[in-house]
């Protein structure tokens, strides 16, 4: 493999982990190779387990796999937690000077680079540039030009000044004329580079940038991983557009904030994982009853509880779409890759406000951390599309007023939208409200206007499910004899896995599936399969119970609950099982 | 804005369900009085209330406003007065509302101190719920879910926004229209978040804290010698706790709104038709 290389440095965490990790990233990605990268973290800020990973090729990556051809290890540890994914050939640098690693046994077959990390580091300024040196030390190995490095060293280090730059690169040239003097392997792997031209960035930071394109000008949220980094990218920037973040006391707060921004008029979303959507489901309700759009995004982690707060599940699916008490409209729509994290957020943002209804946008873990490489085109801001939906003003408000001329919130119109009038709009005032209400927004027990709200409300749904394109991502064979089902980051590892499984003539028709509610009717490519398999990463099966409801037939189901994601090359395996043994394939 | 604005302007056509004689039609008369006088109208106006008799004040009045969930009116305000700084954003509940379920929130916008008024219709009982004790309940004080008494001292919401660093501390009572008047609106016009625990007797539920209990006891600040800016002197009053107080006990005249503080100074509902001109920006930081 001379030109797919995984990669990963490894240590405790508060050793600078994933900051070394990143500047690598970004220098591959910058000399126009294709990334993904993953973490491994644990919930604490110093001391545990802590790698990131790096998987760069020059064609597009789309998943990680269960091989590691080069780590850098700052511990024992970090060798045995990635002995699965080393192999016969695969590189471990790590410095022998430190107290901890001088009795260190490289697994036999393994190439063990004995570099003086921190030694070199002292050499080039100081002890602290010592996962620097390693980094240099990996562009030998990798025979990656270092030059590439000195960019994203300057990014990193620029604040602190040009001697600390300068200082930096000198490391990660000792680092790599260690490695060329000391040891004489004919390394594996030649790194080459393109001239394109990429932008490296994570499903968070591409769901905040959809927000901010999209017009999202407030935004209430409490820390919370793995959605935190999401409130962390809007606050440095939401300001420049004019907008707020708010980190407010607690979620139910930033719910609530977010509600009572979306009133006044804003785009507005809250962001929370599990535990904080918890806490927001009693104002979900309302905002639904109250008929306001707003976006609130989940992004899951392993539950139930705490749970594995940094670990990856899809568990939130049943709570998407049936949380809350009594029966609230609601749109569930999820990202199946980092760049539809931007797509989605715009996508929401439309969704609430046409049919002003709460839309869940729901990520995943892995999608929030991964970091991948994209053409800049792929978030082309041209193609950003704004549908406010029924917004009035002082030109139309009569056609909505009442014979009393009380403008009317939920008038039961045909298609079950009723018109918005912004705080501040003349003759405009009128109230809302979670209690059950008529035309103006006035509570209410009569038993027919109950009626009538409902049906208006559940009529918006149906509408949207006319109106609006809710088909599946399709890829793969059309006319393949196995369907794979999924939903969520696992689109990535699926369509690798199907290149691994063509090469050994078994053609997957895939269908990934973002919109959970409404959703794509699914009968026909079902019944045109032989073997229909759901991919997702829960113990139950959630999104397959949902398809045998829907389709009233038993599909097989792949599940995995272990804390991480799908890896192509095992799910290549699974879904062979599968083929073998219907109904029997489970991790 | 018009100029010729009356507080019955304010008022809906719905009569309200409150008990015949409730505290809470002073406090909210006060309330529309206290926006028509400074000058507002219902279309530049957003009311914000929670869950029991103060909730239901949205219904009664005639301008913007949302009916949301127990405890949590203050968050929905902070967000309608942050995403729209033009708009008279006023917040009304109950003493369970503000001090109970709503207390944590309570405290964090006192911190923030967001442009906004808040009125808690204090009658130290649970009346939509039948009589049950509130925070606001005495110690000794006999319901339904404390038939030996309560137990437990009763929170002082002055003191609590005192301790917060509140910028504007006030007490009225509701069947002295005037005054309760004359510090919604000042409540109203500090520049920051004017904060009214107002006395609102409960008729039905409540034989101790009757409207002849604060007649006879309470004393206006007004007619005595206390000047709101001194903050030693009102947290004497406050912590004292032998005296039911009216008046402005406390007030910051160098108060700096949260959105001012944070350059919250748009209606955010206006954006662009797509992404903003130089949103490729927001890609290429990546590079």
């Amino acid at each position: 493999m001379p030109d797919d290389l995984n990669w990963a440095i490894g240590g405790e965490a508060g050793d600078g982990i994933a900051s070394t990790g990143k500047i690598f990233a970004q220098a591959l990605s910058r000399a126009g190779r294709h990334v993904l990268t993953s973490k491994d973290f644990a919930s604490r800020i110093r001391g545990g387990y802590t790698a990131y990973k790096v998987r760069t090729s020059v064609d597009r990556v789309e998943s990680v796999v269960d091989r590691l051809d080069v780590l850098i290890a700052l511990t024992e540890r970090t060798i045995d937690e990635n002995m699965d994914e080393l192999h016969e050939g695969s590189v471990i640098i790590y410095d022998g000077d430190r107290t901890t690693m001088q009795d260190l046994e490289i697994p036999e077959g393994m190439i063990g680079l004995d570099v003086p990390l921190k030694g070199l580091a002292e050499d080039a300024g100081g002890a602290i540039m010592a996962n620097v040196v390693a980094l240099g030390a990996a562009c030998a190995v990798a025979d990656f030009p270092i030059e590439n490095l000195d960019e994203s060293l300057t990014k990193r280090f620029k604040d602190k000044g040009s001697a600390i730059v300068e200082n930096n690169k000198e490391a990660a040239r000792l680092g790599q004329e260690y490695v060329e003097e000391e040891y004489d392997y004919d390394f594996d792997y030649d790194l080459e580079t393109t001239d394109n031209d990429y932008v490296l960035l994570n499903g968070n930071e591409a769901l905040g940038m959809g927000a901010l394109a999209a017009g999202c000008r407030f935004y209430a949220g409490y820390p919370i991983t793995p959605a935190t980094s999401i409130m962390e990218y809007l606050i440095g920037r939401i300001d420049d557009y004019g907008g707020k973040v708010v980190q407010a006391e607690d979620e139910l707060s930033a719910i609530n904030m977010a509600l009572g921004a979306a009133r006044a008029g804003a785009r507005s979303m809250t962001a929370t994982s599990g535990a904080g959507i918890d806490l927001m489901t009693e104002t979900f309700g309302l905002v639904a009853q109250s008929e306001t759009p707003l976006v609130i995004t989940d992004v899951q982690r392993s539950g139930p509880s705490t749970g594995m707060p940094t670990k990856q599940e899809q568990g939130d699916l049943n709570m998407a779409l049936y949380g809350g008490h009594g029966e609230v409209p609601r749109f569930v729509v999820a990202p199946t890759t980092v760049s539809q994290c931007f797509w989605k957020a715009i996508e929401a943002f439309n969704l609430a406000e046409k049919y002003s209804t709460p839309v869940f946008l729901v990520s995943d873990l892995a999608l929030s951390v991964t970091e991948q490489t994209f053409e800049p085109s792929t978030f082309d801001m041209d193609a950003v599309e704004i549908d406010r939906g029924k917004v009035v003003d002082e030109e139309d408000i009569d056609t909505w007023l009442d014979e009393q001329g009380r403008f009317q919130p939920h008038f039961p119109t045909a298609d079950g939208v009723s018109p918005r009038a912004f705080p501040g709009t003349e003759d405009g005032a009128h109230m809302t409200t979670g209690l059950e209400h008529d035309a103006l927004g006035r509570r209410t027990e009569d038993q027919e206007i109950r009626v009538e709200q409902v049906d208006k409300r559940e009529r918006k749904v149906q509408t949207a499910r006319e109106q609006e394109d809710w088909s599946p991502r399709e890829f793969g064979e059309p006319d393949a004899d196995t369907l794979v089902i999924s939903w969520g980051s696992n689109e990535g590892a699926i369509r690798e896995g199907m290149d691994i499984l063509e090469e050994e003539g078994i053609d997957i028709r895939l269908l990934s599936v973002p919109y959970l509610h409404p959703r794509p009717d699914l009968s026909d490519a079902i019944e045109a399969a032989e073997t229909t398999i759901v991919v997702e990463c829960n113990a139950t099966g959630q999104f397959a119970d949902l398809i045998e409801h829907d389709v009233l037939e038993r599909v097989n189901r792949i599940n995995k609950y272990t804390g991480v994601r799908f890896k192509a090359d095992e799910l290549a395996e699974d879904i062979e099982d599968a083929i073998a043994e219907p109904q029997e394939a489970a991790q | 804005m018009s100029s010729d604005v009356r507080f019955v302007d304010f008022k809906s056509d719905k009569q309200p369900t409150w008990c015949p004689g409730c505290g809470d039609f002073g406090t909210m008369n006060g309330m529309m009085k206290a926006l028509a006088e400074t000058g507002n109208d219902p279309d530049n106006t957003f009311v914000v209330a929670g869950i029991g008799c103060s909730g239901k004040i949205g219904t009664y009045m005639h301008s913007y406003a949302l009916h949301g969930v127990h405890g949590r009116a203050l968050p929905v305000g902070t967000g309608v007065k942050l995403a729209n700084p033009d708009l008279e954003v006023m917040v009304a509940g109950g003493d369970g509302d503000g001090y109970s379920i709503g207390s944590g929130h309570f405290i964090h916008a006192v911190r923030r101190n967001v442009d906004m008024s808040y009125v808690v219709m204090d009658n130290r009982i649970y009346g939509l719920t039948k009589g049950q004790a509130s925070p606001t309940s005495r110690e000794d004080f006999e319901t339904s879910t404390s038939p030996d008494g309560t137990n437990m001292p009763p929170v002082n919401p002055l003191a609590l926004a005192l301790a917060a660093g509140a910028t504007f501390i006030a007490q009225s009572f509701s069947s002295d229209s005037q005054r309760h008047t004359e510090i919604v609106k000042q409540a109203i016009e500090h520049d920051g978040f004017g904060f009214v625990n107002t006395y609102s007797p409960c008729v039905t539920f409540n034989d101790v804290d009757t409207y002849d209990y604060f007649r006879d006891t309470i004393v206006d600040l007004g007619e005595e010698d206390h000047d709101p800016h001194d903050r030693e002197a009102a947290k004497r009053k406050i912590l004292e706790g032998d005296k039911e107080y009216m008046g402005v006990i406390y007030q910051d005249d160098d108060s700096v709104p949260f959105e001012e503080r944070e350059g919250v100074d748009q209606n955010m509902s206006e954006i662009p038709d797509g992404a903003p001109d130089d949103a490729m920006d927001l890609v290429r930081e990546f590079y």
